[in-house]
């Protein structure tokens, strides 16, 4: 068969990286999927800064309400639209999906699968090029006529399908262009991610000695491929509505509006879970590492993960309680809802009984790892009132809504990214990071966090609406002691986004100055950490790595280290 | 065919590419799915006409020649494997030429509606869901085609040899998935809805 190359042949190209390359190569066009992974990692860390000072603005306007906000300036309505939309759109679709996914499964999945890159280099690499494109047009809807679409980043039509409502005739169509075309690139990722795992993984390694973090990747890769094609088509039918004159969506003329949220929450709540996955994953190595032990019941973890996956499917319409669905169908999603927070929550008693009688190392990615799991809890316990359909009722589109889903997408994007970043680093780099600098910075985030959303819940039951710029217009809102609360999240905010200066001082310093990083700083036994770091251009030299055992063999009763790589014959 | 071995000597069920041309075809099938859901959704919902029922004719030529163009390919993909290279240009070009009868049937098609029913993709939920329906099929058998044809000139040219086989196998997979569409499309549009 053509696709089956002889082994000699795949390794052949590894000669490529040792002569000089041009700029164009190396950055531009190179497919080798370690360049690939940074460029996904930094280019969702600069969209990271541009969707945290978006936050930065429309907090100060509540906090704050009318002032000139500095970098800003005023802030109208419409502005605070959009912001508050690009904030959210930018957070879960430019920072959360390319380095959670796209960073992460690329750089990962060759290393701890053994081989040499992904079976298809140049589809990687046209889909990274593909999803710089997406952000260049998001970015872009801020500079044209009428600024940028401000209809929330879930869109509901009718506002965001006629421009006589959104009063963004090009923004929005943009914004939605942009939406498409990174969900092209993430597919063309996803089919690299999965056929890599399935095909490419090295001589020995089953399916059960495959590392949580990759089966995570692989699960979400597959869940994002099933419940993309509808918001691709719901998207299309927008664009349509927005420019052809359509009617998908336009109930004058027969549409139904209700049927964008049934796509859109179709892939949005299943998106929940694509993010989550890798995160989940990423803490799961770590946790076994930095506590010297097996996973606990690695087998239930995947089998879990795909009962969540499939569940993670019936679900969507607890997003439309009030939205005018049948609440006969309301009682069936209350349930679906509630079911799937059982594989969760199981999940976080196998993390939890990986950690009993572990031997604990508290470095920084192991603190970021538990402080995933500690806050993603509170996440997914708020969560149980707002699958509740009675409680939401009362619940939704209020603060306590917009607290909850913080608290699961921050543990993911945020403190998930840092536990892999911190983790990562020495190999993706080379040196070891300041593990001082590094607490601070764990502190300086986990607490502002905690302050910014704990009061919001209580702003939510106090009954504080989402979506409103300026609260001096509901007199039983504008009270002063709600105001309080709302210039304390604001303030945990400023503190919050000024300790992350010392993690890019951190990164910095540490890319240049830090200490050499041996190959397996951790003592860790998957197949990324066997190889020099950071690793040659074809990964693991000219001989591939063969996989005699698990991922999680450490602290085997009889061998005189803890640890027993996947690699190591005896 | 041998079983597939991958890079390091593995043997797995599936090679690279039949992997990776699942799961595009996983993600097509959602997508398609999508359109269906909303016509079918929409049946009868139209507030002014033209209704289905006054303006629809079945496509009896344009669904025979999709169907029997499946057929060909796969004669073409045979042929290919078996190293008879006259076989194989004659599959080829048969299935562009009956790929290429369909996607003329439907222009005539949809002259008419556009010309003599004044039927426009704005005009109702008809028109809305037809033409995206339609056309992103037709879309889809556009690029099928001129895939088929560029793997034709090469076939004249002679790059395409025995151990090409295999990627030709794979557009034929899609072709195959355009194919089952319009079954789906066909019953949607032209059984149900009518």
């Amino acid at each position: 068969m053509a696709e089956s190359v002889p082994a000699a042949d795949v390794h052949a190209h590894d000669d490529h990286g040792h002569h000089e390359q041009s700029f164009a190569s190396k950055y531009l066009f190179s497919t080798d999927h370690k360049m690939i992974a940074m460029q996904y990692m930094f280019t969702g860390m600069a969209m990271a800064l541009i969707g945290g000072f978006f936050a930065y603005a429309f907090r100060m306007q509540l906090a704050f309400p009318g002032m000139d906000v500095p970098f800003w300036g005023q802030v109208s309505a419409a502005e605070y639209n959009a912001l508050v939309t690009n904030h959210g759109t930018i957070m879960i679709f430019w920072v959360a999906m390319p380095v959670l996914i796209a960073a992460f499964g690329n750089y990962l999945i060759p290393l701890m699968c053994g081989c040499d890159d992904m079976v298809f280099p140049r589809l990687n690499r046209l889909s990274y090029q593909i999803f710089l494109l997406s952000a260049v047009v998001l970015i872009a809807s801020f500079f044209v006529e009428g600024g940028a679409f401000g209809g929330a980043w879930t869109a509901y039509p009718p506002l965001s399908a006629k421009a006589e409502y959104s009063l963004t005739p090009l923004g929005s169509t943009i914004w939605v262009i942009a939406v498409a075309l990174e969900f092209v690139a993430f597919l063309l990722g996803g089919i690299n991610f999965v056929t890599t795992a399935m095909n490419s993984r090295a001589e020995g390694m089953g399916m059960y000695d495959i590392p949580v973090v990759i089966w995570m990747i692989v699960i979400a890769s597959i869940l994002f491929m099933a419940s993309v094609g509808p918001l691709i088509a719901g998207a299309v039918m927008l664009v349509f509505d927005q420019t052809l004159g359509t009617n998908f969506f336009d109930p004058d003329r027969g549409g139904d509006p209700i049927l964008w949220q049934h796509l859109f929450w179709f892939f949005g709540h299943p998106e929940v879970y694509v993010v989550l996955l890798p995160a989940l994953g990423i803490t799961a190595d770590i946790m076994a590492t930095f506590s010297r032990k097996k996973i606990f019941a690695y087998k239930t973890v995947l089998y879990t993960t795909f009962a969540t996956g499939v569940l993670s499917f019936m679900v969507w319409a607890h997003h439309q309680f009030i939205a005018g669905v049948d609440p006969r169908m309301a009682h069936v999603f209350t349930i679906t809802t509630l079911l799937i927070s059982i594989p969760i929550a199981e999940l976080c008693f196998v993390y939890i009984a990986t950690l009993y009688k572990g031997s604990i190392t508290l470095s920084t990615p192991m603190l970021w790892a538990l402080a995933f799991l500690g806050e993603f809890l509170i996440g997914g316990v708020t969560g149980i009132f707002l699958g509740a359909s009675g409680a939401d009722v009362y619940f939704h589109d209020t603060y306590f809504v917009l607290a909850h889903f913080h608290y699961t997408f921050f543990p993911i994007a945020i403190i998930g990214t840092f536990a892999g970043v911190t983790y990562w680093f020495p190999k993706m780099f080379g040196r070891m990071m300041n593990e001082t600098l590094g607490k601070i910075h764990f502190w300086g985030t986990v607490i502002p966090f905690n302050c910014i959303f704990i009061p919001l819940f209580f702003l939510g039951m106090g009954g504080q609406h989402r979506r409103i710029y300026n609260y001096e217009n509901f007199p039983e809102l504008a009270g002063q002691g709600m105001q309080d609360i709302r210039i304390f999240a604001t303030v945990s905010l400023l503190v919050m986004l000024a300790f992350q200066v010392v993690f890019f001082i951190n990164f910095i310093m540490s890319l240049r100055s830090g200490k050499k990083a041996p190959n397996n700083p951790w003592r860790a036994n998957t197949l990324e950490w066997q190889t020099p770091s950071p690793p040659p251009h074809g990964n693991f030299g000219s001989e591939m790595p063969k996989v005699y055992r698990g991922p999680y063999e450490y602290g085997t009763p009889g061998r005189e280290e803890d640890f027993w790589p996947q690699n190591a014959p005896s | 065919m041998t079983a597939p071995i991958d890079g390091q000597g593995n043997a797995t069920a599936w090679s690279r590419g039949e992997v990776g041309t699942l799961l595009l075809i996983l993600a097509e099938t959602s997508f398609f799915a999508i359109f269906i859901v909303g016509y079918l959704f929409y049946i009868g919902k139209s507030l002014s006409g033209p209704y289905p029922a006054d303006v629809l004719e079945l496509p009896v030529v344009a669904t025979i020649c999709l169907l029997s163009s499946s057929v060909t390919v796969v004669v073409a993909v045979r042929a290919l494997e078996a190293d008879r290279r006259g076989a194989f240009l004659a599959g080829i070009f048969a299935t562009v030429l009956l790929g290429g009868g369909f996607l003329a049937a439907t222009a005539l098609e949809w002259r008419k509606l556009i010309v003599d029913d004044g039927l426009m993709i704005s005009t109702n939920l008809f028109g809305t869901t037809f033409y995206s329906l339609v056309g992103f099929h037709a879309a889809h058998v556009t690029v099928g085609l001129l895939l088929l044809a560029l793997v034709g000139v090469l076939g004249v040219l002679g790059f395409v040899r025995k151990e090409h086989a295999t990627r030709v196998d794979l557009l034929s997979w899609y072709w195959h998935f355009v194919d089952v569409v319009w079954i789906a499309v066909f019953t949607v549009v032209y059984v149900v809805g009518v």
